[in-house]
């Protein structure tokens, strides 16, 4: 009982391909793991949002509604509700298990690119291509947003939130940070039109990438530049980034076909992960797990970082 | 610790604390009262003894402290210890509880006699009166002992002697009698004031009082409002054993009831003054005693006018309410004979005031305007000789109007009639302007050349070198038929001649721009009411303007003239003239397929502010070059203060940053409306009066000059940096400069049929004026609806054909477009990555109009935004005028599509279901069906997809073509670029 902790282990890194999913949804817009993991849920553009078993890679269910592509999903933290957003400009609240729609909320004036619940999924918060963030309440019964965020000189892009903070970013090149309980709102010049932001698990960083074809991780508290990671293409389209399950990498998707895996402190190239031929639109990390999720085209890959075997060996014993 | 105990020293506490509350704990049943037990410091119960226990029971805990109870001390003495003598004070048989607060004989501080007041115990006077009762002298014992008191003072009367006091006097400075009446005179009184003529003063105001010497003040009785502690009736004195038994004292008899009537004409008054009773207690309760003379008096006959029998009618006689007032008062009250004449009731002991006190007018704080900041904004001063004249009228302007009507011009800008409006003067009888004393036709004539010297100096601007010899002969004509004119009158033409050689360079102008308002609102366009009214602030200048709206509108030539008010002069005229032609300009309607999209606001705001958040941001320049120099951090961020919702923060679990505060988001200001910014790209003249005669210009290109590069290649915010600092690329530069020399191209001719047309009206001028300006007229009307059919009608097919004349796109674009419908609108089918910058519906991005960004948010702006749309989608119809811009237009028109987008789909073929397959069949027979509606927007679709492809080539961009048609697509575009070149220049050298 007493052995002291194992040395820390080198960080294992997705690398091995453990399944394909075609999703038969047209191109899958968006791929988010649900809140522990143990689900996928795709966007597609063919109206439909679907929910997948990531072990055994089965469909469990389809969730139509939408009338146009899905954009983005986020599910809640107990897994009973999930909201997504779609070129249609509403935001829909699902029930998970009857697959029925909760709410349907329109009032964007554009398509919606981005969806999240907060971290009790009493607020779902909506970015759209008409430059604001509303915030929807799923307590009430009201259709109207409890607060509409209209900062932004143009679209938004993607947005992530914390306990207390709303992190958005835009595509007039700015990354905006609401801090609820200070009441601020700071704002981070990029520059490029930013196409993914999101935050460090420790919640100290911000990671923004734009369309200069760079990722950077910057200080929360004082916007400072910690890391720039670039090397991959993101020059035209919305390709999402993110961090590893312990901080230890920065991901991006990349407009030729690979994950791109950098060191965050170091700064250098650490795996370029060949997806496939065209664009890897989307991906997502596991929150606890070496385990990553890219989408491209039509169908999503899981990557592991054992060999299929073993790791079926290791979930056995 | 030890801090802590002192602390705790520090503190009274009573009573026993509650039990500190713990968590979770069952609330506990409340203890009945039947059971709660009182217990004394020391733990020990307390009894409560009543009457029935018997009354001070000496127990064990109560009294003395031993369990046999109260044991007596024991008498011991011996040779060796003798005992002392012992003198038991009362104090040795009490306990602590009576020594305590509350007990029998409290140890508490208390003061001494010497420094005590000098208000006698009450105890002792009780005493004494008792005992006096008792004595032989009944009734005056009391005056013995008080006889005989020791002249003992407190210390506070001691110190007052020793400082110089006497009995009697008042406690104070000295003061001099008559110089402080005079103060009073000029004192100022606030709020409650003695009344001016109190007693004391009266009393001296015919005592002689020397000047230099001074006065004690005058002692003042206080008030003592004694407090009633008794449980009798109000106004009820218990009976003074003195009088009533001593009957000592003067007045000998009490009268229980004291009613104020009785005491003066009750028969027992009079009567007690008489005789002198002996003594005891008499009255109508008492009965007489044997001795006594006279029973009748013990029956009180009782009146009924003693009683109040009106509810809240008449009050009790000294209409005091129950208030005792200071004697002083109320001694005077009937003396001023102001308050005699004094109609309301004066309360007793107020007397009116020898002054009316002045009523305080109170100024309310200004009223600060809405959009005022506490720190001064500094307009930017312009200096106008330095600044082109257009800004320096879009300075002059920007806070509000295009009226020069500013308040701080003051009287000067105000106009005669105004003036005389406000001075009440009637208007001038007789003609106003020497001009009315012609007759008709002289007028008319006068008139004519006018018009024509006009339309000369245009020609003779316009056409500068070709046209030359025709506009000198014409002028030269016009110069003689003016000298004609004279003739008929010798007066009268010459201050319009003057008036018109002085403003010769402004009219050429105003008349460029009068052609140019003519042909923005005449057609069909928006209706009057829905107009931008900016002339709102003077009304009859409103409707001036307004009716030369509708002159326009109707197509008047004439409209600027008639629509003048001719009792103004000339000059004002004149400057009234360029305003409204201006203003028609900058207001002018939208397109009837534009103005369709917009509608006004509902409520119309003459605020002429707007709201805008009050931080604003930084300069993007600085950030950009911080961003440039990796220096993330201070310079590059920024922060605002922001207000979340109320229900927000309860659903995020956060207290409100801002309790008070109800604003959500960002704090807002009121600002100007009409900022500098809004006015910058205002129509330059100079740069119109060289543009304007060259016909063929749409209404809206007015401020957009397609060919100047600057304005089409203008950076739309969804441009990627890199490609914005490219320069332009050989082929479209090609382009732009075939285009605009077509377009010198049109100019040229349409300046020849203009100038035929002058000149065939300056050929016959005498003989039918009237008809040729009405000839005139038809042929500019016909010249204009040309011009618009232009607008509308797209350049000739074959020139299209001509430069996209590659025979593939058809097949290729159709091909991508049957792949599924949806999918061309929402991602373009082709699969490379093309950077084209999207047009957007956003105001900052789509006009050349370049307002400040946050104020271009505002909906109120609509004027603005409307006008700069034409002009947009004309460039792109028109002029076609760069191959960077072009496609971005035809996109945006096609379908909104902002920022990054998403990737092609990129179907796998064998994914496809054969259903899917079926369905797109379908889709694609609806496609065709629809085709020829859709031929328009497809025509730019393909245009701006052949754009992309060839700006790629260009620029050898690095992205990798998967699909499996690319490589045929390329060959075509080879063919395409050289061929298109060719044709180009074909069409160069036709020209």
């Amino acid at each position: 009982m007493a052995f002291p902790q194992p040395r820390p282990q080198v960080p294992q890194l997705p690398q091995h391909l453990l399944r394909t999913i075609e999703c038969q949804q047209g191109a899958v817009r968006a791929v988010r793991f649900n809140a522990d993991g143990n689900y996928v849920l795709t966007c597609g553009s063919d109206k439909s949002l679907k929910l997948w078993s990531v072990s055994r890679g089965t469909l469990l269910k389809t969730y139509t509604g939408h009338g146009y592509e899905v954009l983005d999903v986020d599910s809640s933290y107990d897994n009973s509700q999930l909201c997504s957003c779609s070129s249609d400009k509403t935001v829909i609240l699902w029930d998970v298990a009857s697959g029925q729609v909760t709410r349907k909320l329109r009032g964007h004036a554009g398509k919606v690119n981005c969806v999240q619940f907060n971290e009790e999924a009493t607020v779902m918060l909506s970015g759209s291509i008409d430059g604001t963030v509303r915030c929807w309440d799923t307590r009430s019964r009201r259709y109207e947003p409890i607060q509409i965020l209209d900062e932004a000189r143009d679209g938004i892009s993607s947005l992530k939130v914390s306990e207390h903070e709303l992190l958005i970013g835009s595509v007039d090149g700015r990354v905006r940070l609401y801090d609820l309980r200070m009441g601020q709102l700071h704002v981070d010049f990029i520059g490029s039109p930013i196409t993914c932001v999101c935050f460090s698990r420790d919640g100290q960083c911000t990671l923004s990438s734009s369309l200069d074809s760079t990722v950077r991780l910057l200080d929360k508290s004082s916007g400072e530049m910690l890391g720039e990671y670039s090397g991959h293409v993101n020059k035209g389209y919305k390709l999402d980034c993110c961090l590893s399950d312990k901080d230890t990498h920065v991901l991006s998707c990349s407009e030729d076909g690979h994950v791109y895996f950098w060191d965050l402190v170091e700064g250098s190239l650490t795996l370029k992960l060949p997806v496939g031929k065209a664009v890897v639109q989307s991906l997502s990390f596991h929150p606890t797990e070496p385990r990553l999720l890219t989408a491209m085209e039509g169908h999503v890959q899981v990557w592991g970082a054992e060999p299929e075997d073993t790791a079926k060996l290791s979930s056995v014993c | 610790m030890a801090s802590d105990e002192e602390s705790d020293e520090d503190f009274v506490s009573y009573g026993t604390p509650l039990e500190p509350l713990e968590e979770d704990e069952p609330i506990r049943k409340p203890v009945p009262v039947h059971e709660q037990t009182v217990k004394d410091e020391k733990g020990r119960y307390k009894r409560f003894h009543g009457a029935f226990t018997g009354g001070f029971s000496a127990g064990y805990f109560n009294t003395v402290g031993s369990q046999e109870g109260w044991t007596p001390s024991t008498f011991v003495s011996s040779r060796q210890q003798k005992a002392d003598r012992q003198n038991a004070r009362p104090e040795d048989f009490m306990d602590e509880e009576d020594f305590s607060e509350h007990g029998i004989a409290p140890r508490e501080i208390v003061t001494t006699e010497d420094f005590a007041s000098e208000r006698k115990d009450q105890l002792k006077d009780k005493a004494r009166a008792v005992s006096s009762l008792a004595a032989l002298i009944p009734g005056d014992t009391g005056l013995l002992e008080e006889l005989i008191a020791p002249a003992r003072s407190s210390i506070g009367v001691e110190l007052l002697r020793k400082m110089g006091w006497k009995d009697g006097q008042g406690v104070g400075p000295r003061l001099k009698r008559k110089q402080r009446k005079q103060n009073d005179d000029a004192v100022q009184v606030y709020g409650c004031a003695f009344p001016p003529n109190a007693s004391e003063e009266s009393e001296d105001d015919d005592e002689f009082a020397p000047e230099n010497v001074t006065f004690a003040p005058k002692d003042v009785v206080p008030v003592d409002f004694t407090p009633k502690v008794d449980s009798h009736g109000l106004g009820y004195r218990g009976l003074n054993p003195l009088q009533a038994l001593g009957g000592g004292s003067e007045s000998g008899h009490i009268n229980l009831f004291t009613l104020q009537s009785d005491r003066t004409t009750s028969l027992f008054g009079d009567r007690n003054s008489r005789r002198q009773r002996r003594g005891g207690i008499g009255g109508q309760a008492f009965g007489v005693g044997a001795m006594e003379e006279e029973d009748n008096d013990i029956y009180h006959k009782d009146s009924m006018s003693n009683y109040d029998t009106v509810l809240g009618g008449e009050e009790p006689g000294d209409g005091l309410y129950g208030w005792t007032a200071p004697q002083q008062y109320t001694r005077k009250k009937n003396d001023s004979k102001r308050d005699v004449t004094y109609l309301g009731r004066i309360l007793d002991g107020f007397t009116l005031a020898s002054e009316v006190t002045e009523i305080k007018t109170v100024y309310p704080p200004p009223d600060l305007p809405r959009d005022y900041r506490p720190v001064h904004y500094f307009r930017p001063v312009v200096d106008s000789s330095t600044v082109s004249p257009i800004v320096a009228q879009a300075l002059l302007t920007s806070r509000g109007h295009l009226s020069q009507e500013a308040p701080q011009q003051g009287r000067h800008s105000l106009g005669s009639s105004q003036r005389r409006d406000m001075l009440g003067e009637t208007p001038l009888q007789g003609p106003s302007s020497v001009f009315e004393l012609l007759d008709n036709k002289d007028r008319e004539r006068l008139n004519e050349i006018r018009r024509e010297a006009e339309e000369q100096n245009k020609s003779v601007e316009n056409l500068s070198s070709a046209v030359d010899r025709a506009a000198v002969v014409a002028s030269a004509k016009a110069a003689a038929l003016r000298a004609l004119s004279s003739r008929f009158q010798s007066v009268a033409p010459q201050p319009d001649s003057h008036t018109q050689s002085r403003t010769s360079p402004t009219r050429t102008q105003a008349s460029s721009e009068t052609q140019m308002a003519l042909k923005a609102w005449s057609g069909p366009t928006a209706d009057a009411s829905k107009t931008f009214k900016p002339f709102a602030k003077n009304s009859q200048k409103q409707a001036r303007y307004d009716l030369y709206i509708n002159k326009l509108k109707q197509g008047d030539k004439d409209a600027l003239e008639l629509s003048l008010d001719s009792s103004m002069t000339e000059w004002e005229r004149g400057r009234e003239r360029d305003e409204f032609v201006r203003a028609a300009v900058l207001y002018k309607p939208s397109n009837s397929s534009l103005s369709s999209r917009f509608t006004r606001s509902k409520n119309e705001d003459d605020t002429d502010s707007v709201e805008v958040t009050r931080d604003q941001e930084n300069d993007v320049d600085d950030k950009q070059a911080a961003v440039k120099m990796k220096m993330f951090g201070k310079l590059t961020r920024e922060r605002f203060e922001w207000h979340p919702d109320k229900l927000l923060c309860k659903r995020f679990n956060v207290p409100h940053p801002y309790p008070g505060s109800s604003t959500v988001g960002m704090p807002k200001v009121k600002r100007d409306k009409y900022s500098v910014f809004n006015f910058l790209s205002i129509t330059d003249s100079s740069q119109v009066s060289r543009e304007a005669p060259s016909a063929p210009k749409p209404p809206g290109s007015s401020s957009t000059l397609p060919q100047t590069p600057e304005v089409s290649n203008k950076k739309s915010r969804w441009d990627i940096p890199g490609q914005v600092s490219e320069p332009k690329d050989p082929l479209s530069a090609f382009l732009s400069e075939t285009r605009s020399e077509v377009l010198v191209a049109k100019q040229i001719e349409a300046g020849a049929k203009n100038q035929t047309d002058s000149s065939h009206a300056t050929a016959t001028p005498e003989v039918n004026v009237a008809q040729s300006d009405g000839k005139q007229t038809e042929q500019k009307t016909e010249e204009e609806e040309k011009e618009e059919d232009e607008e509308e009608v797209r350049p000739p097919m074959d020139l299209f054909k001509a430069i996209f004349a590659s025979s593939s796109d058809e097949k290729s674009s159709s091909s991508s477009e049957d792949d599924s419908e949806e999918e061309e609108e929402v991602a373009p089918p082709t699969s490379e990555p093309i950077q084209s910058s999207a047009e957007t519906l956003n105001p900052p991005v789509s006009a050349q109009i370049t307002p400040a960004p946050d104020i271009s948010k505002v909906p109120d702006l609509k004027h603005l935004t409307v006008q700069s749309k034409p002009s947009a989608e004309t460039t792109a119809l028109n002029t076609q005028s760069s191959s960077q811009s072009a496609p971005a237009k035809s996109q945006g028109l096609d379908e909104e599509e902002f920022g990054p987008r998403l990737p092609p789909p990129g179907f796998i073929p064998s994914a496809c279901s054969p259903q899917l397959k079926k369905q797109k069949k379908k889709e694609k027979e609806k496609h065709k069906a629809k085709k020829h509606k859709k031929e328009k927007k497809k025509k730019k679709n393909k245009k701006h997809k052949h754009k992309g492809k060839q700006k790629k080539r260009v620029e050898e961009s690095n992205s990798s073509s998967d699909d499996a048609d690319s490589n045929s697509e390329d060959e075509n575009r080879v063919v395409s670029t050289s061929e298109l070149l060719q044709r180009l220049k074909n069409i160069r050298s036709k020209r």
